[in-house]
């Protein structure tokens, strides 16, 4: 198992370096113009001093390698004196900048990460917890009334996009009910127990839409796991021992039918990082994805690029850990 | 009533019905037999004739819906098995009564080691620690004859061949010592040198730990060399029952006798094909009314097709249910 991830490593680098080659070179062929937002009145030559301050007048592979140094040299030697509060060299570097805002783009994510993780992440978490039982009772009394009812619910949360659950639920509980707060206040912060509250509050509403969407998805497979287990003959074997229905459904049949959902799940994480684009516009939460879409509004292709770039080497990684984890949950896997 | 004073096992006119979507399937049809301690009762019969429902009936193991237990009296040990809470019921699943299943490659629990699953039916039912039940289950997997127990114990199914894991299968069986062991064709899915070594296996473990067994079979060659007495089904019913060495030396019913044909007489005749029944078994999609063998049957004649026989005495511990009388080649008198 270590020699496989080792190896897997290794081969991660070609991959994304190619990757981030791909990225760059679709980004600069699509007809963007970062100038294309400026107002109507600045005359061409200075547009074109403007491109050059920029970098643009450079060949794009000159472009890629500036990026690549920044990216893959700069940042991290940068990241490593914030950690360590240490200089090294001169300490004076070229970071990847966003050419909107000016500011190091790695600053923006970092700026931007606390609200994606809670509200996304979160949302991940609920929606796993509950689409796990879920599925498994849907399973275990296939054709019930329960199951019926987890049915409709999936498809719905399959079939009705989250900009229609978020502004339902805006309408119903911040308009008419008064419950929560329809905006997500990114400054706020947690100091005492109201705080707390308020912060519960604000990040409900955007919370249960994610989460209704990511359990309508995963309680499907739990229950389509579930079924496939319980038909089994080694069902029949724990049952013939005098097991308890219980150990038999949640010991026997769950630890087998979680393997193949585990891994989904580790599949599905690099989607949280990646942010929720359409319930963050919703709930105006600043999170990651509203990022990316002002980034291409922008043309602010340096952000694009590393932003995907930094999705990209999430979903690598994930798929790394998503066949370790499947290796180490299923005893008849074996790497090495 | 049941006479039950020298039997570990009675079942009476149990009866069985799957109640599927493409309407009732007529599984068991009122099945009778009885077991006594230490006995082999060997149970033949083609595929599908209702063996394994049969089985798993006794220890309600069958899916309900859509399987329902329609009659019959299940007396294990001198306790009514069907009145039985489902905790008492359990405490007999594995304890009692020991299951093995015919396919060793999915009967195991891919994902948890060997020694887990044997440990398992040790905890619940004699209440052992953790320690105790894993130096039994070493025991255990040393009397089914697999060399270092103790570390196989840490190993996975599928570090097993198809033969060890059905030693396993038995070493779990048999883990709580049971009176009654039910082994549902556990030799079929293997190679025929395992299924000998198997077959010595279940016959030396009988002699050490004396329990009684039920063992299903298609082949009535296996139960000639191992059965006490053998029962036949067909179509769900019990059809001819009797001592091991009468039912070989005088068979009754036709069906028994076509089985019989059926096996190669001597070891010169191995190559030779083997002849097999004509026509198929019946679909059972409502409770027989007739004999459900005539339409196959070379001796069947009028009152075949609109009565069902009963099993009848026809000698000591011998009976049989067919209308057709095989010592006079004419109908039965009765
Ligand atoms: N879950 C089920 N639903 C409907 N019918 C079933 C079900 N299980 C078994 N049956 C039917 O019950 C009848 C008896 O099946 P059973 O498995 O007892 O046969 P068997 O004698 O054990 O055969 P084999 O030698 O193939 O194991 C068959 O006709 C089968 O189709
Ligand atoms: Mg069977």
């Amino acid at each position: 198992m270590f020699h496989y991830t080792i190896r897997r490593l290794i081969f991660t680098i070609p991959t994304l370096l190619f990757i981030s080659f791909v990225i760059f070179f679709i980004l600069d062929t699509a007809p963007n113009d970062p100038t294309g937002n400026l107002p109507l009145t600045i005359p061409p030559e200075v547009r074109v001093k403007i491109r050059a301050s920029l970098g643009l007048d450079q060949p794009m592979f000159i472009r890629y390698l500036l990026w690549c140094q920044q990216f893959f040299i700069n940042e991290p030697l940068n990241m490593i004196e914030q950690w360590f509060d240490i200089t090294i060299g001169d300490g004076t570097r070229l970071r990847v900048t966003s050419w909107s805002t000016r500011s190091p783009v790695v600053d923006l994510v970092v700026e931007r990460l606390p609200q994606t993780l809670w509200v996304v992440g979160m949302s991940y978490v609920v929606g796993i917890l509950i689409a796990i039982p879920i599925g498994v009772i849907s399973a275990y009394k296939q054709y019930s009334w329960f199951d019926q009812l987890g049915t409709f619910f999936s498809m719905l949360g399959f079939s009705v996009p989250t900009f229609f659950t978020g502004l339902l639920m805006i309408v119903i509980f911040s308009v008419h009910l008064r419950w929560f707060p329809s905006i997500y206040d990114t400054t706020h912060k947690v100091t005492d127990w109201s705080s707390f509250v308020f912060q519960v509050k604000q990040m409900i509403m955007p919370v249960m839409v994610l989460a209704f969407f990511n359990a309508a998805q995963l309680s499907r497979f739990m229950r389509a796991s579930m079924l496939d287990n319980l038909q089994q003959d080694y069902v029949r074997t724990a049952r013939a021992k005098g097991l308890k229905e219980r150990v038999v459904v949640l010991t026997h049949v769950l630890r087998n039918s979680l393997i193949p959902v585990v891994t989904v799940i580790a599949l599905g994480v690099p989607q949280v990082f990646g942010g929720a684009i359409i319930t963050e516009q919703i709930f105006k939460v600043n999170g990651l994805g509203q990022l990316l879409i002002i980034g291409i509004q922008g043309a602010d292709i340096p952000l694009v690029q590393t932003l995907t770039f930094i999705f990209a080497v999430l979903i690598v990684l994930f798929n790394l850990i998503a066949d370790i984890i499947y290796g180490l949950l299923d005893p008849r896997i074996r790497y090495d | 009533m049941l006479d039950n004073t020298a039997t570990i096992l009675d079942v009476a006119n149990l009866t069985t019905v799957f109640n599927t979507r493409d309407g009732a399937v007529h599984a068991v049809n009122g099945v009778s037999f009885s077991l006594a301690p230490g006995e082999l009762l060997g149970i033949v019969g083609e595929s599908g004739s209702g063996k394994s429902v049969t089985m798993m009936s006794l220890m309600d193991l069958l899916p309900s819906p859509p399987a329902e237990i329609v009659s019959g009296e299940i007396i294990i040990d001198g306790e009514d098995v069907r009145a039985m809470t489902t905790a008492q019921m359990r405490a007999i699943r594995g304890g009692k009564v020991g299951f093995i299943f015919q396919d060793p490659m999915t009967s195991l629990n891919p994902v948890f080691t060997v020694g887990f699953q044997i440990m398992e039916p040790l905890r619940e039912h004699l209440g052992m620690s953790k320690r105790q039940a894993r130096a039994r289950a070493a025991e255990l997997l040393e009397l089914v004859g697999i060399p270092d127990a103790v570390i196989r114990l840490k190993d996975y199914p599928h570090q097993f061949s198809g033969g060890m894991r059905q030693r396993v299968m038995i070493a779990i069986a048999l883990s709580c010592d049971p009176k009654i062991l039910i082994a549902d064709e556990p030799t079929t899915a293997l190679d025929v040198t395992i299924q000998a070594q198997i077959l010595e296996l279940i016959r030396e473990l009988r002699q050490k730990m004396g329990m009684a067994i039920i063992w299903i079979t298609h082949d009535l060659g296996v139960i000639a060399g191992i059965a006490d007495r053998v029962a036949v089904m067909y179509a769900g019913q019990i059809v001819e029952h009797a001592e091991v060495k009468e039912l070989f030396r005088n068979p009754q019913h036709p069906y028994t006798r076509a089985l019989l044909e059926t096996l190669p007489k001597a070891e010169g005749e191995r190559d030779k094909r083997l002849k097999s029944i004509e026509g198929q078994p019946p679909i059972m999609n409502a409770a027989p009314t007739s004999c459900e063998f005539a339409p196959r049957c070379a001796h069947a004649f009028a009152r075949c097709h609109v009565e069902n026989p009963q099993r009848v005495s026809i000698g000591e511990g011998h009976d049989v249910a067919c209308w057709w009388d095989a010592k006079t080649g004419g109908p039965r008198d009765a």
